[in-house]
């Protein structure tokens, strides 16, 4: 039920995002979902994709310092107070959640939260057993 | 192991006695034959070797700098027609314009002596099999190298600098078994070697790792020894003294032996210029005793350093001077304290989770330096966590506060993002004089 995500270190100076993400597209590798956290030196880039494997072979090639890590992904519908349910859920729960974002789905009225917690793969159990939609990692690579 | 043992295990009264028979007899030819220094000694009021007394005499005579070198350039301190010349080098220009270095006959015979001194000290023989990885050309390094390790008998390859995956792959197919190369590109070369995609064996005979042109902290030291699977031996020489052979390390590496019959040294302390108590670390200054193409008579090297009259277990009698701690140029006076980029190079090979390679850059905002330290974030553990980062970044900056007393700003950058250094490495950027913010 664990999605691997990527985590790449990039510095903050201009172009180097677009160059990562060239790298990528070089590879052949789509982006499913996207993040970036910085500091003002340094930020972290996230990225779901297709074909995680060929993607960090591609910019490990490239010099670049970069991990795989599992995330998990939420359904959300576009109804007031779904999403609050699933972090008050896991907050209950004892579930920490390290970071998250959120992109929509083709579908219409549904987004989907990609989700960092502790323990991740009991918090994916744990959330669809409570009637969450929890994606299957094939799911979001084939989006 | 030897190379001239009558000489390198002289007893320290002979050592002493031809020292000053040299050191007078260089002083006579000197005045007779070098316009500039008839001028300098003269004004010194020493006209004649014979006013040498003994060694501690040598304060009287002028020192000889950088820039003195450089205002006679290029033949200003020829001291031969030029027809007795048969080499011509000149310093790779780090600082400036470069300088000049030329060689008799018998001054190069005199230079393959002495390094072949320094390399038979750490271990080579005729069955080494030795890859040269400095720049062939003007640089003294390479060639320097090459022929005292010709000498030895030992099997050369001059590789020259660049390729890096070349040099693996004649490191590998080769049958190397010693590597010269500076200290930063030896460490590259060792990182290389480890994304080679061949096993640790294929590298198995490499054993000697004979660096120089630049300093080398211990810690990098183990770094490289680490990687390579070496084991390093320092040496120290400069084109204005003839090149590589000036000193080298022997299989205890507890010092340089200088090949003290042919280069004089002193330590100075560069403010005073008066003679620093013994055993106290200091500016070297050095004077040739047996260059006849362009001798040099007390050399302010700019180099950092003390000297050890102690015996050394291996029987060489001959001084042993530390390894240089800095050179008086290197060192960057930032907020009035000193800063040698060594200190921080120590640091940072001693740190997980960055790399070995690193830059500085001294700023000035409203009269205040600043000094930020780039260095490389190599591995991907703390990517997770941004206070992992943040905390790593702490570690650093605290470690330098301690080593340096002084603050500093620790930017983590991507691995590579660096500039590699194939000869000298440049890692300081000063823009206080620059930019004014």
């Amino acid at each position: 039920m664990q999605i691997q995500q990527l985590s790449v270190f990039i510095e903050n100076k201009p172009g180097r995002l677009a160059e990562i993400t060239e790298v990528l597209a070089e590879a052949q590798v789509d982006i499913r979902a996207i993040s970036v956290a910085d500091t003002s030196d340094f930020g972290i880039l996230r990225v779901i994709v297709d074909k995680p494997d060929a993607a960090i072979a591609a910019l490990k090639e490239h010099g670049m310092t970069v991990s795989l890590t599992n995330v998990i992904a939420v359904g959300i519908s576009d109804e007031r107070g779904t999403f609050s349910k699933a972090v008050r859920f896991l907050a209950d729960q004892g579930f920490d959640v390290e970071y998250m974002y959120a992109f929509i789905s083709r579908d219409q009225g549904r987004a989907y939260v990609i989700i960092r917690t502790s323990d991740g793969a009991r918090a994916a159990q744990a959330l669809q057993d409570h009637g969450f939609e929890i994606l299957p990692a094939e799911a979001v690579y084939n989006m | 192991m030897f190379f001239q043992k009558e000489i390198e295990t002289m007893k320290s009264s002979e050592l002493e006695a031809l020292q000053l028979t040299r050191l007078r007899e260089m002083v006579d030819y000197c005045y007779r034959n070098v316009p500039f220094y008839h001028k300098r000694l003269g004004e010194a009021g020493i006209t004649s070797g014979d006013q040498i007394k003994t060694l501690s005499d040598i304060r009287y005579i002028p020192f000889t700098t950088k820039d003195d070198i450089r205002d006679q350039y290029p033949f200003g301190l020829l001291a031969v027609p030029m027809k007795e010349i048969v080499r011509i080098h000149a310093s790779s220009g780090t600082t400036g314009k470069p300088t000049v270095g030329v060689y008799t006959r018998q001054d190069l015979e005199n230079w393959s002596d002495y390094v072949a001194r320094v390399v038979t000290a750490a271990g080579v023989t005729e069955e080494d099999v030795i890859q040269i990885s400095f720049g062939y050309g003007l640089f003294t390094g390479a060639l320097g190298l090459h022929y005292g390790l010709e000498k030895v008998g030992a099997t050369v390859i001059p590789a020259s600098s660049g390729n890096s995956e070349k040099q693996l792959m004649m490191l590998r197919d080769f049958g190397v078994t010693g590597l010269v190369a500076t200290p930063s590109y030896a460490l590259y070369l060792g990182e290389l070697k480890k994304e080679s995609g061949y096993p640790p064996e294929a590298y198995a005979k490499l054993r000697h790792g004979i660096l120089g042109s630049e300093g080398c902290t211990e810690e990098m030291r183990d770094r490289i020894e680490e990687s390579l699977g070496v084991n390093v031996t320092d040496n120290y020489g400069m084109t204005e003294l003839t090149g590589p052979g000036v000193s080298g390390e022997c299989e205890y590496r507890c010092g340089l032996h200088f090949a003290e019959d042919a280069f004089l040294p002193e330590i100075i302390d560069s403010d005073t210029l008066e003679p620093t108590a013994p055993g106290e670390a200091g500016e070297l200054v050095v004077t040739t005793l047996t260059r006849k193409g362009m001798p040099v008579l007390r050399y302010r090297t700019k180099d950092i350093t003390r000297l050890n009259y102690e015996p050394c277990r291996c029987g060489r009698t001959h001084v042993r001077m530390d390894k240089v701690m800095g050179r008086t140029d290197d060192m960057l006076i930032i907020k009035g304290v000193n800063v040698f980029p060594s200190q921080i190079e120590s640091v940072l090979v001693a740190t997980e989770l960055v790399g070995p390679h690193y830059q500085l850059v001294v700023r000035r905002k409203n009269f205040m330096d600043s000094l930020e330290v780039k260095v490389e974030l190599t591995d991907a553990s703390l990517l997770e966590s941004f206070s992992g980062l943040e905390q790593l970044r702490e570690k650093v900056h605290d470690k330098l506060k301690s080593v340096l007393g002084l603050e500093t700003r620790v930017t983590l950058v991507e691995p590579k993002s660096l500039e590699r250094f194939q000869g000298k490495a440049k890692r300081v950027l000063d823009l206080r004089n620059e930019e004014q913010e």
